[in-house]
């Protein structure tokens, strides 16, 4: 079990709060790191995935005689390559997935449910003779009927994707089929009661489109098969561990026959959990005998992966004259996609979190359509949450005539405040935040021009905890070698090496930290969920100890004295007068009994929850509904910033992808389901012409979860920056934005209308 | 004594009760006690030895990962809510 020391007390650092360069930098600036695509071994073949035209349609048949038959094609498979899975729940750490539909997703079985879904494989020897073996695959499809759009879905005559579900849109379970997958609802106080008390009621309606995490590498996995059973695995994925569990159990195999080695990752944002090319390279290679790589189009990663979910959610919310939340309910419906997925819980959950509400209600619908099955994209759920919730605060706050950040900070969550899903706050930096913002000078800076305005909007995540392992051993230098479970995604080997580091009182660029596979590494949960530098931090900072106390001993034998007569204190050991520094006892331990090694596993609980609050200002052409952002502050709590420059990087690009999905990005469906902007020229994700120097503002309250104080970063900045636009794009053209993406088109006719409506 | 809080969907099992006290050491006992108090209840909260799929376990506002064998302090608040997978 993790411990927690002095470290809470401890307020100054040595290597923590420093901005130490990188251990993997010069590899990835050079391009030398590994990448999956980067995987090269002899004898190499190359697969390709046939997908779905249609978004809806049972499967009579699938031929793949003629592909079998050309030269160079070495494998097809079909779902008739995987035994059919039963309707097991698989635990994925704190998330878990539903086999039955896993594997379905992974190579349908008798119906397709959306466009993209993958339907068979080739593996080849060249990727074009691959692909040109795909055009030799005859699929007989009978359409169906399809919906894409969530209360659409809803509706009693709705086409209906399986058969099993049969929660009505009260919640309740019915005999007729319906799409609602599930139904959560949270009840807190008495809402009535509440709302009569209420001076201002305010009521809203609101839309967000479905949105990709938009990674810049797409997925790709390398399988081989060997002859002894034994399944190797070279993948970009967020959780080497997660990914040989998934594998493992949809080909039937113990775990310990499959060995996952994670790449290098080109992003992920929670669409790099689930598994979707692993068990199919994995099926290639065992009916070829040869390493089988199998990478996806961008149009594959749109099209068959999973997005965040759209969603309708309606927020109504009173307060009293005196500026205090009274009573607030929410309705929300989010897409789940193709098959049930989870994301409708956070949001539930993240709805009021900001806020201390005394009588709340909220019902949230998980609802199946003809979509990819939706996945976890940064902080899942709660960006279309606060969308709506902040929006309609700010209307409040203009109600009752009072500043936005004072009317937040009047009814901000804080130790003790009961959130409307039941649990307590612990201590939370929310109220720091939001002061942090309105001392900003960019809170009360002049705004001069036409058109412009200023947005405020605050937002929250939990974060997670999960299981998290690492092992060091102390070289004869004074180095030391660590090796850890977590994926790299953001510079987290150097924020766990930094927290080893200063364990140890030696410099960060004296640990050489690993990312290992799954065989040579303790297990460890994904990289998600902000909790990397928090949890696999926390298994260095007990490796750390570990190794102190073992070198203490080697001191005491050196000393010829007791080991607990040995302090350490900075790096260095000491006892009555005599002193050796870590790097000269490093370079003894041959004498005193060999190598030290030390290791830990932990799985911590007190992860802390995260606030940020965005200021941003815009300018909206009123001819056009472009909207063009002119100054945007972020600021967040991060607990302690291990490694502040990578904090601001997690704060600048979680905002840019929040800007993304506020003005620009979106799934356009046509009316067969299919989605008619499948690359990067249609989806219109921002670039750098499109964004300012996002300002990133680091508040630090301390999470006394943590040795350190760590809270996760990496999430809650995408949750307020759509609110935050809308709110200023309110103030620039006196027009309220409703519905995501606010792009120049809805944005042009929402100006129109009010000019219509004078 | 500790204090478990129902699920709201799952109140139509309770007659409405939102919460209850409970004297199990464990998890799995409190589950127990609330399945003699409110039958059919269980169902809904584990699968075997393990929570319900998509379940998380708060006992004092933190998430516990060790399912039915999280231990139950003597006074401490007991929630069963949605799992959260972040991205």
């Amino acid at each position: 079990m993790a411990t927690i020391e002095d470290q809470k007390t401890k307020t100054e650092y040595k290597v923590l709060g420093t901005r130490p360069i990188r251990h993997d930098g010069t590899d990835k600036v050079t391009g030398r790191a590994i990448y999956g695509n980067d995987v090269r071994m002899t004898g190499l073949v190359h697969g390709r995935v046939l997908r779905s035209p249609h978004a809806h349609a049972k499967i009579k048949s699938i031929d793949t005689r003629a592909a079998e038959a050309m030269p160079g094609v070495l494998a097809v498979v079909t779902s008739a390559h995987l035994e059919p899975m039963k309707d097991k729940v698989a635990f994925l750490g704190e998330g878990s997935v539903n086999l039955h539909d896993l594997t379905q997703n992974i190579l349908a079985r008798g119906k397709v449910f959306y466009r993209g879904q993958a339907v068979a494989a080739v593996a080849a020897l060249t990727p074009h003779l691959a692909e040109e073996a795909l055009e030799r695959i005859r699929v007989e499809y009978e359409p169906l009927p399809a919906v894409t759009w969530i209360l659409d879905a809803m509706k009693p005559d709705a086409p209906i994707l399986h058969e099993h579900l049969r929660l009505d849109a009260n919640g309740k379970q019915g005999n007729k089929p319906t799409n609602i997958a599930k139904h959560i609802q949270f009840e807190l106080g008495d809402v009535a009661a509440g709302f009569a008390k209420a001076d201002v009621i305010i009521e809203r309606e609101f839309k967000t489109a479905s949105v990709h995490q938009g990674y810049i590498e797409p997925h790709v996995a390398t399988a081989l098969w060997n002859q002894d059973g034994h399944v190797k695995i070279w993948s970009s994925t967020q959780g080497s561990f997660t990914c040989r569990q998934q594998t493992a159990e949809l080909l039937g195999l113990p775990v310990s026959r499959v060995t996952v080695v994670p790449t290098e990752i080109g992003g992920g944002f929670g669409g790099k959990i689930r598994v979707y090319l692993e068990p199919v390279a994995a099926i290639l290679s065992r009916q070829c005998g040869r390493p089988v790589k199998v990478s996806m189009s961008r149009a594959d990663c749109f099209e068959g992966t999973g997005p965040t979910p759209g969603s309708f959610i309606r927020v109504k919310l009173g307060a009293t004259k005196e500026g205090r939340l009274v009573a607030g309910e929410a309705w929300l419906a989010y897409d789940a996609g193709a098959f049930p997925a989870g994301i409708i819980g956070p949001g539930c959950m993240c709805i009021f979190a900001c806020y201390d509400i005394p009588n709340a209600k909220v019902d949230g619908f998980d609802v199946c359509v003809n979509k990819p099955n939706t996945a976890a994209y940064r902080a899942p759920g709660a960006t279309n949450a606060a969308f709506a919730c902040e929006t309609v605060i700010d209307e409040i706050a203009l109600a009752l005539k009072l500043d936005p950040l004072e009317f937040r900070l009047k009814n901000a969550a804080r130790e003790g405040t009961r959130r409307v899903d039941g649990p307590v706050y612990p201590r939370i930096g929310l109220v720091e935040t939001i002061q942090a913002a309105l001392a900003h000078p960019h809170y009360r800076a002049p705004l001069e021009g036409k058109n412009r305005g200023r947005g405020v909007a605050v937002g929250y995540w939990f974060n997670i905890g999960l299981k998290s392992s690492a092992a060091a051993n102390v070289n004869p230098d004074g180095t030391v070698s660590l090796i850890e479970g977590s994926t790299d995604i953001g510079g987290t080997r150097t924020s766990a090496a930094m927290q080893l580091a200063e364990t140890l009182g030696i410099r960060a660029e004296e640990v050489l930290p690993q990312v290992g596979d799954t065989d040579s590494v303790g297990y460890t949960d994904v990289t998600g969920g902000s909790r990397v530098t928090f949890a696999t931090g926390w298994a260095c900072y007990e490796v750390g100890l570990d190794i102190r106390r073992q070198m203490a001993e080697r001191a005491a034998m050196l000393w010829e004295c007791a080991p607990h007569e040995v302090e350490f204190d900075a790096g260095t050991f000491r006892r009555n007068g005599d002193a050796m520094t870590f790097r000269e006892l490093a370079g003894r331990l041959g004498e005193t009994g060999g190598p030290v090694v030390g290791r830990a596993t932990v799985d911590p609980h007190g992860s802390g929850g995260a606030f940020a609050v965005n200021i941003v200002d815009v300018e909206v052409d009123d001819e056009t509904g472009k909207v063009s952002i002119q100054r945007f502050t972020a600021i967040q709590d991060a607990g302690k910033a291990i490694h502040p420059s990578y904090v601001e990087g997690q704060i600048q690009g979680g905002s840019a992808q929040g800007i993304g999905w506020a003005l620009n990005e979106e799934y356009f469906y046509d009316d067969q389901g299919r989605m008619r902007n499948a690359s990067f020229l249609d989806y219109r994700m921002p670039t750098a012409y499109d964004l300012p120097m996002i300002d990133a503002v680091i508040v630090e309250v301390p999470n006394p979860g943590h040795p350190y104080g760590v809270r996760g970063v990496g999430e809650v900045p995408i949750v307020p920056p759509p609110a935050a636009l809308a709110v200023a794009i309110h103030r620039a053209v006196g027009v309220r934005m409703t519905e995501l993406p606010m792009s120049p088109p809805k944005v042009f006719a929402a100006i129109a209308k009010a000019r219509s409506d004078k | 004594m500790a204090t478990a809080f129902i699920p709201p969907n799952l109140r139509p099992l309770t007659g409405g009760i939102d919460r209850c006290a409970v004297t199990g050491a464990n998890v799995r006992q409190v589950i127990a006690e609330l399945e003699t108090r409110f039958p059919g209840i269980a169902h809904h909260l584990r699968q075997g030895d393990a929570l319900s799929p998509g379940l998380a376990l708060v006992i004092d506002g933190v998430v516990a990962s060790r399912g039915l064998w999280t231990a139950v302090p003597p006074t401490c608040e007991i929630h069963f809510l949605p799992a959260i997978a972040g991205g």
